[in-house]
């Protein structure tokens, strides 16, 4: 039993069913992201956890004690919103304050859990002001101060960050992790923003069409998407997702993928258990920093691949040159070093870290398991 | 901002503003002349009025009819003036105005924040209350108050208002708390409020425009009522605006034009005076910085 336990949860809106079968253990202290795009209900798991929404069925735990049914107020939890939710009505002291009131907390305490707050947040010159009256960033900090003050077993994030500028976006992103790492709160942390969700979490749960797709580590996720959606959803730019046929060079397992003009080129597997896919098609996913030019190529990697291709596109992104050219019939981009000489038309060689790359089953689009 | 938005006006010549300034000068005067006639025959000596020259400005200026208005104009049988009606008014308008205005948010909350079923078909049943026309519910109302032996009171009238009222405060309510955020509510929750405790902490000190709208809507009708009033009241729970009809339809001795002006001003000075202190509040944003910026 974790902390946080999401026990073969469903949810359904009439006859329809929004949330499949939810199977998530979370342990004290770590930091769940539920990532996915608009609609996939992962703001919907996390009202269930609060309590804002009913549970169809199964259970949802928190430190072993059932949830279901259980008044969001009396859950031991603290939820900061998307657009803050901060109480206009009322100055920031008394927004912060406000939870502990309703709790029925003798002043002395709520003011001094007041003051302990607001300096971890370093709100303390704000505490008077309402919050009309403060920027984006500092709403930010209220609405997590108000969350903080009533020390939850549970701090719940409905994307938070969402309404922040991008530079504001980053910083809050390092605060938040900071803020994690200091105080070790067990977190549950939505976003549609795949970066947020790597940079933040111990563990992602990466949701889709009312399924969890894949519940991991951010490495795991990252390096092993278990399908093709995992795949292209993590990872900006997204993972290259490429029609290929598996033949045998060699005695070994190759990934046979068409270049621009017809020509094809043979990608050697790093998994042997390819063989048994001798002759079939594949999808082959390889990530754009893995195509690099010769000189940049991983040094540790058993499995440099070579290739010849077009450019069709180069774009400079400062630290990087983005290069697309066309594989297998699709759009496939590269992430290059910025001062690789690449030009637009131009054939380059190209290294292809295959050790990195990954197959999925055409029909069923699940990753084939080396 | 100012700047920014002189390019949209119409750019006109000096002759053709000069000409529009002008034509609305004479409207405005137009509209203005009923409070002018009223005006300035309240300030006169009947023999002025009498003798022609409504329009003319008062020769001699007299403060008396106003004084005889408010004290000693004969109401029916009783030179009491107008002074115990205003109180009967008064008497009646406040308690059915804050009743009808705080049944109204509390009716705007629950359809809006506590969502049920059936919540839409009700708001719209409640609409109609706005459409009913008065004098089809007379004889029902009248059966009703005497059956609650309210009938001739002053209660029985507040209580005929606010059942009146209750359908546009709460149409007026409910679509501004339509569009009060909804995470607000739910933070709430979670901080541990109660139902009344998020109406009275969270909704009703952001609600300051659209209760000013509800106030002076049901203070300006409930004041202005007549038909009501005339069918409802007791001889001593008679509103203003059936004291004022019964002032000036009093048919011993002369009919004294100056203080039937004067009264008639005096019936309409509430409601203007409501207007002028509550609507400069109309316009404040009280929502300014609840969600993101």
């Amino acid at each position: 039993m974790g902390f946080l336990d999401i026990d073969h949860t469903t949810k359904s809106y009439g006859a329809i069913e929004v949330l499949h079968n939810v199977d998530i253990s979370v342990e004290e202290g770590e930091f769940l992201v539920l990532v996915g795009p608009s609609g996939c209900g992962k703001s919907t798991l996390l009202n269930m956890i609060a309590g804002l929404e009913d549970i169809t069925s199964g259970e949802i735990r928190i430190k072993d004690k059932v949830m279901n049914g259980v008044h969001p107020s009396k859950r031991n939890i603290a939820m900061v919103f998307q657009s803050y939710a901060l109480y206009p009505n009322m100055t920031v002291g008394q927004n912060i304050t406000f939870g502990l009131e309703m709790h029925g907390t003798p002043k002395p305490e709520r003011q001094k859990a007041m003051k302990d707050v607001a300096e971890l947040l370093q709100i303390e010159q704000l505490l008077d002001r309402k919050p009309g009256a403060l920027s984006g960033g500092q709403r930010q900090r209220v609405a997590m101060g108000r969350a903080l003050v009533r020390n939850p077993d549970v701090f719940l994030f409905d994307e938070p960050l969402s309404n922040l500028d991008a530079k504001l976006r980053v910083d809050m992103r390092t605060e938040i992790k900071k803020l994690h790492q200091k105080l070790g709160t067990t977190i549950v942390y939505v976003t549609h923003d795949q970066i947020e969700a790597m940079t933040l979490s111990t563990r992602i749960a990466v949701m889709y069409g009312g399924y969890v797709q894949q519940l991991g580590t951010p490495q795991e996720i990252y390096d092993s998407p278990a399908n093709v959606f995992v795949a292209t959803f993590m990872g900006s730019p997204a993972m290259n997702v490429v029609p290929a046929k598996v033949a045998m060079e060699g005695g070994k397992p190759v990934a046979v993928v068409a270049l621009h003009d017809d020509s094809t080129v043979s990608l050697p597997f790093s998994q042997n258990n390819m063989a048994g896919w001798d002759g079939r098609d594949i999808m082959l996913g390889i990530r754009p920093e893995t195509i690099t030019d010769e000189d940049a190529a991983d040094r540790n990697s058993s499995n440099i691949a070579r290739m010849t291709n077009r450019i069709v596109v180069t774009e400079p992104a400062g630290s990087d040159t983005f290069v697309t050219m066309t594989l297998g019939g699709k759009d496939v981009i590269a992430r290059m070093r910025s001062d690789a000489d690449v030009r637009p038309g131009a054939n380059f060689p190209f290294a292809v870290n295959m050790e990195k790359a990954v197959a999925f089953d055409p029909e069923t689009e699940m990753r084939i398991v080396p | 901002m100012s700047a920014a938005t002189q390019d949209t006006a119409i750019r006109t010549g000096r002759v053709t503003r000069t000409l529009i300034y002008l034509i609305l000068l004479l409207f405005a005067l137009f509209y203005m002349l009923p409070l002018y006639v009223m005006v300035v025959n309240s300030v006169k000596p009947l023999n002025e009025i009498t003798g022609g020259g409504m329009m003319n400005l008062p020769q001699v200026f007299t403060l008396e009819p106003w004084a005889k208005a408010w004290s000693s104009a004969q109401i029916g049988v009783e030179p009491t003036g107008l002074q115990p009606y205003f109180w009967n008014s008064i008497k009646m308008v406040v308690p059915a105005v804050a009743i009808s205005t705080i049944l109204g948010a509390l009716n705007g909350y629950v359809l809006t924040k506590w969502r049920f079923r059936g919540d839409t078909i009700l708001f719209g049943l409640m609409l109609f209350a706005c459409f009913i026309p008065f004098q089809i519910v007379l004889i029902p109302m009248a059966r009703m108050l005497g059956l609650m032996g309210l009938a001739g009171t002053t209660w029985g009238l507040v209580l005929v208002h606010v059942v009146y009222g209750i359908g546009f405060t709460t149409l007026y309510f409910r679509n501004y708390y339509a569009v009060f955020p909804t995470e607000l509510i739910r933070a709430a929750q979670i901080d541990g409020a109660g139902f009344f405790q998020i109406f009275w902490r969270i909704l009703l000190p952001s609600s300051g425009p659209i209760a000013v709208v509800s106030i002076i809507w049901q203070f300006t009708n409930i004041w202005n009522d007549f038909l009501f009033g005339a069918s409802f009241a007791g001889a001593d729970s008679q509103p203003m605006t059936v004291a004022l009809n019964n002032l000036v339809q009093s048919s011993t001795g002369v009919k004294e034009y100056n203080v039937h002006f004067a009264g008639a001003i005096l019936a309409a000075l509430p409601t203007l005076l409501v207007y002028i202190v509550a609507g400069r509040y109309f316009v404040r944003g009280l929502m300014a910085g609840s969600v993101k910026g």
